[in-house]
This record gives C-alpha cells, structure tokens and sequence, in this order.
C-alpha cells in the first residue's frame, strides 16, 4: 500500500463562534475574518509540513484546489505543487487536482501538468476533479447541468493535448481552438497518471473504470462511511470486467496519532472539533446545485438524501466520542492506528491511502509530532499490504541520478551584493 | 383539460401539453418550478384554446439535452407552434417563461398576436439583483414568492407533502426542474434579451404582484421602456405567483387584455 500526505490547507484562525454568526465557510464566507499575514505564515508552514513529509518517506503529498473557502486556501494548488517541486526530492507530487470545467481554455491544464512534471523530474500525479458544487457552480459560475458534459470536454481536449504529437484543431461545444500544440510537453510518457476524485456519482464510477484511472474518494467521514462509496466503484470495475486491483482505488482518512490512545483525544480533539464543526459549517444551500448530480444519480441515492437531510435537520455539534466511534477519524496510540488502517484498506480494498495528519486548527508542533508518529510507528507496519500487486497508476520519474536538486543559494557576504549592486 | 404528447424533430423531444377549451389560441409558458395544474388554466380555457406545454426537462417533457440555451428554447417553441398548426397565437409567459416569451416574441415578432409577461426574469439591476432562488429550500423561498403565506389560496397551492415517499417525490421533480431552468438563468438571468428585446412587436400587458421578492416589481418600469406598445399593471397584495395568489384578478387582466384587441 502507498501511503500519501494530504494537506487541505485550512484557515486555523476562525473565531469560536464563527458556526453561530456566520452562514457559511465557503462562497460567501466571512472575508473580514481573513489576515493576509497569517496567510503568509500559513502558507509557509504548510509547505514545510508537506517538505517534512517527502524527508520522512511517504510515498506522494497532495494538494488540492478550493476557491472562496476557510478550510481550503489553494484556489490554485499548481502553484503549491509548484514550491514543492522544488525542494522535495522523491515524493510523488500529487495535485488533485484542476477542476478541469474552470479552466478557459482547458490546454491550460495540460500546459501547467506538463511544467510540474518537467519541474518535478516526472513526479507529478494529474488529478482531474470535476468539483465540488461550491466552488464550480456557485464559485465559478457554471451552469450546474452542463458541468459534466464540459468537464469531459475539457478531459479529451488535455488527453489530446498530451498525447498527439502534430498540431490539432479542437472543435469542441465550450471550447474551440485552431491550434492545439503545447509546449512544454511532459516527462511521462504517454501522459502522467491520472487520478479522479469523486463523491459518489454512479457515471463517474462507469467513466473512470472504462478509461483505466484510479479513482479516490476524498471523503471526511471516514472509512466506515465510505465502504458504501467504494463498494459502488468496486461492483462497477467487476460488471466491466477489470480486476479489482486496490491501486485502482485511493481514499483520504483523518488520523491522530500520539503515545496512548487517552493522550490521542488530549492532543487533537479540539483541532477535530475545530475542522468538523467550524470547517464543514457550509450553507446547505451551496452543497448541491440543482443539476451539479445527474438525475440517475439523483435517483439512484434519493433516500438516502433524503434520510441525511432530515439528520441534518436534528443537527448538533459533532464531538470526539462520534468522531472516533464512527471512524471519521483514526486515532490512538501507534498499535491501535496501525490495526484500524489496515483493517480500513482491506475492507476499502484501497492500494492509495492518503492520510490527513494536519486538521482544522492544529498547529505546526502537533503536526510534526503526528506525521514524524504516522511515519515511523504506523508506516512501515502497512506497507506491505497489497505487494502481490502491480501499481500501474503509479508515477514513473526520471531515474534519481538524472533528476537535478537545486543549487545552494549562492550568498554574497554582507554589502557587496551579486545581483549588480551599485 | 386534455393531456397530449408530441413528438418533434424525429423524436428528439418528447412534449407533453394540456390542451383545452375553444377561442382563439393561448400559449401558456411556466415557470422554474414547472407547469402548475391549478383553476387558473381552465378559466382561460373558458375564454380561449389554452395550450399550457411543459418545457423540456420539465415533468414529463423531454430532450433537454438538445437545449443549451434561450435562444435554442425559443426556437423550439417555433418548432411547436408549426406542429400545433399555430401560425401565431396569444402568449402568456410566467417568470422564466415570461422571459421565454419576450425572446419568442423578439425573434418572430408577427407570431406572437399579444403578449402577457407575468413577473418576468431576463433582465438585471444590480440595485436589485434577482434572488439566487436556487440555493433556498421550498420552505424558506415561499415568502418570497407570495404575499401572504397564511391565505387560504396559499396553503392549499403549497401544501407540503405529506408522506415520505410524496416528499421525495417533490424533491426530484425540484431538482428535476431547477436543473433545467439552470441552463437559463444560471448564474445571472440576463442572457442578452436587452439586445433584442426592442423587437417585441405585440402589444405588451406586463403584471407585476407588487410584494414580489424574488424578481422586483422594479423590473417593470425596465420592461416597459424597452417594449414598445407596453403598459404595466401592478396587482396589489400579490407577489410572484399571480395566477395561484389572485387567481380571479389574472385571469379577468389577462382576459380583458387579450380579448381588448379583437
């Protein structure tokens, strides 16, 4: 199994009461409650604790892309990737992804890909969300029922991009060009991975299987909740007749670890707190335009929706008895993650497990301590799951003897400055 | 009242219309949340041939996925009026379909004989910015749309479902609904009518319900300045829903309008 660090890059300055007098924490969130010099320390931060992962030995960092929203401060991850590229060293570098319906025109996504893997040495993973309905319909602006149409658009347009070597014209319904001829191009051959994250939709399960790509589940609540997800993907791959290889599949878990299990609640309980109910507090009414599902999606799950809507409607606020005993998150000491995470990818049959170890408020110290954890007592006791097969959604880099480490800073001594100083 | 279904463009859409009464022909285009079966239909079936369709991707019409916009609409309702055998007719539109209606109106003004716009969408005020009416729960967009929400024609209009499987049932033709009238008013519900509207020949009634939250009254004034042969009446203690709110007064101002020029 491949263990990554994913990191949502959340705001972790948000006020107590901010469920209380705000409606929401994305589109129209607060703007007030927003310090651009925190920002300035957040983003630092957080690229640290990503580089600290790729010196620890998981296997990729993740990045993913947010727009108008406090829990999620990378409208553009390429740029993130972009600072990673640089100062990491094996890690896969993996950005999932661009929503691709919000790019005009969507060669950009192939353009950007193709700089990142060409950066990186070949190290990037292409992660080709569709997006949440926050930040594409009400966000960005599309129309809801035509989402998905434009965002296969936009896939065979960057395929194309990636993989024909003449120029092309591109006669598409959202997007027309006349010339489509990227430059750079990318480092993998024929074309990076392509990793999907999905929410469930029953065609985006029949879409990724047919094209051979790895599909995740981002999902916050946890293992136990999402078996129901990935069941639906699995069953999909066996009616087309694909083997049920685990690194078809990813799935991103929340876990805390610490010494002991009793000191686990003691660290991370109010960081948790913080995430599910000043993070997730969204509008309801911005969860899901009409039209963002298909309406054989729509129909497939209605009682469902309609069951989660009436449990909505009772509410409350979510503690860390609820957290722990319905899997939203895994935590405890070494031994008990260990064991939880294994049996979690085995049910999920999942061969890419990306971990959260950074969550809502929790500060840089208590970061290092559960990633340098997760790394050293949880890690090596995992990775063996799942060897007997092969990971063909897997990046291929140049080998490491070919990849170039940038160069020390050169620093010129004290007031005779290099860069053409008078 | 008499259900029919048509079939145009070799099957591409699937149509179906309640059809009803004699006189001279009234086409009637809903609005987002679809067509709703109510009195008001067959008073104007009492004076008029009422053809009340449902769009496509609305109830039980379908090929929506051959629109992709206004414009695209407006041209099928051509479409439709040949297939009726319609040379021209009378059109009433309500909200999303009062705006339909300018555009059909606009694009073959001789077809259109005269024109009811009933609290129209399509234009834009950034000093009073149409409600975003799709991220509001049925419960919290009904004040908005009617005056009073403890009148009786109120209640019995939107009763709330009763049984589990009726609500789910409202839910997805909700959905259903505003996912189709998403293709035309998503995000902002000015598709260029302005630029065309200046070709609306007919003569125009524009009723505006005088409370309505949900589109200004403020729009008439707009709407009337930009029609040639327009007048505007404004309907007291009445908001978006007119014809379900003052069912008697819509249909005697629609009536009297239309008859007015014959």
């Amino acid at each position: 199994m491949k263990l990554h660090f994913f990191h949502l890059m959340p705001y972790r300055f948000l006020p107590d009461d901010f469920a209380e007098k705000h409606r929401s924490v994305w589109v129209d969130v607060d703007s007030t409650l927003f310090d651009p010099v925190k920002g300035h320390q957040i983003y630092n931060e957080n690229l640290d604790e990503l580089e600290y992962a790729d010196e620890l030995g998981f296997d990729g960092i993740c990045v993913n892309e947010h727009h108008q929203n406090a829990y999620g401060l990378m409208p553009s991850p390429n740029l993130m990737a972009a600072a990673l590229a640089r100062r990491t060293r094996n890690s896969a570098i993996v950005v999932l992804g661009n929503s691709l319906a919000l790019y005009n025109p969507p060669t950009r996504v192939a353009e950007e890909f193709a700089m990142l893997d060409c950066l990186s040495g070949g190290r990037l993973v292409a992660g080709f969300p569709v997006g949440t309905s926050m930040d594409t319909t009400f966000c960005y602006g599309q129309t809801p029922a035509d989402l998905r149409d434009k965002y296969q658009e936009a896939h065979d347009l960057i395929m194309q991009a990636w993989t024909r070597p003449e120029v092309f014209a591109f006669n598409g319904k959202y997007t027309q060009l006349r010339y489509v001829n990227i430059w750079p191009r990318p480092i993998q051959q024929p074309h990076p991975p392509v990793w999907v994250p999905g929410g469930g939709s029953v065609e985006t399960w029949e879409w990724v299987a047919r094209h051979n790509y790895m599909y995740c589940y981002l999902s916050y609540f946890g293992h136990q909740r999402g078996l129901h997800v990935m069941k639906g993907y699995w069953d999909e791959v066996e009616r087309q007749g694909k083997e049920p290889n685990p690194y078809r599949a990813g799935f991103l878990q929340f876990i805390a670890v610490s010494e002991t299990d009793a000191q686990a609640e003691k660290d991370y309980a109010e960081h948790a707190e913080y995430f599910y109910n000043r993070c997730l507090h969204v509008y309801p009414g911005f969860a899901d335009a009409p039209g963002y599902r298909t309406m054989k999606t729509v129909r497939a799950g209605l009682r469902a929706q309609f069951e989660r809507q009436a449990a909505q409607a009772a509410g409350g606020e979510l503690n860390w008895k609820t957290f722990i005993d319905q899997g939203f998150i895994l935590a405890g000491s070494p031994e008990t993650v260990r064991q939880q995470l294994e049996e979690a990818a085995k049910a999920l049959n999942v061969g890419h497990m990306m971990v959260l170890l950074q969550f809502g408020s929790m500060p840089p110290e208590l970061v290092r301590k559960n990633t340098e954890l997760f790394a050293r007592e949880v890690m090596p006791h995992v990775r063996h799951l799942f060897s007997e097969y092969e990971d063909e959604w897997w990046i291929k880099p140049l080998p490491e003897q070919d990849r170039i480490a940038p160069q020390p800073l050169a620093m010129a001594p004290e007031g005779t400055a290099a860069g053409g100083g008078s | 009242m008499e259900s029919r279904t048509l079939s145009l463009r070799d099957g591409m859409f699937k149509t179906h219309v309640e059809v009803g009464g004699d006189g001279e022909p009234l086409l009637f285009l809903h609005g987002s949340g679809g067509l709703r079966r109510g009195g008001y239909l067959d008073d104007l079936a009492a004076t008029f041939t009422l053809y009340a369709p449902e769009h496509p991707g609305f109830g039980a019409s379908e090929g929506i996925e051959h629109i992709d916009d206004i414009i695209d609409l407006a041209l099928y309702y051509h479409d439709l009026m040949d297939e009726l055998g319609l040379e021209s007719a009378h059109i009433v539109g309500h909200s999303l379909g009062g705006m339909l209606a300018a555009e059909l109106a606009a694009i073959c003004p001789h077809r259109v004989r005269r024109l009811v716009l009933a609290n129209p969408v399509g234009l834009w005020r950034d000093d009073e910015p149409v409600l975003d009416f799709f991220t509001l729960s049925p419960q919290q967009l009904l004040p908005y749309i009617v005056h009073d929400t403890d009148a009786e024609a109120v209640k019995e209009a939107f009763a709330p479902p009763e049984t589990a499987e009726e609500q789910m049932d409202a839910m997805y033709q909700r959905l259903q609904s505003f996912s189709a009238a998403g293709k035309f008013l998503w995000p902002i519900p000015d598709k260029g009518l302005k630029r065309r509207i200046h070709r609306i020949q007919s003569p125009t009634l524009i009723l505006w319900g005088e409370s309505d939250r949900l589109v200004s009254p403020s729009y008439a004034e707009d709407f009337r300045t930009l029609i040639q042969d327009s007048q505007v009446v404004i309907m007291r203690e009445c908001a978006h829903m007119p014809m379900l709110e003052k069912r008697e007064e819509f249909v005697s101002l629609v009536s009297e309008f239309l008859n007015d020029g014959s």
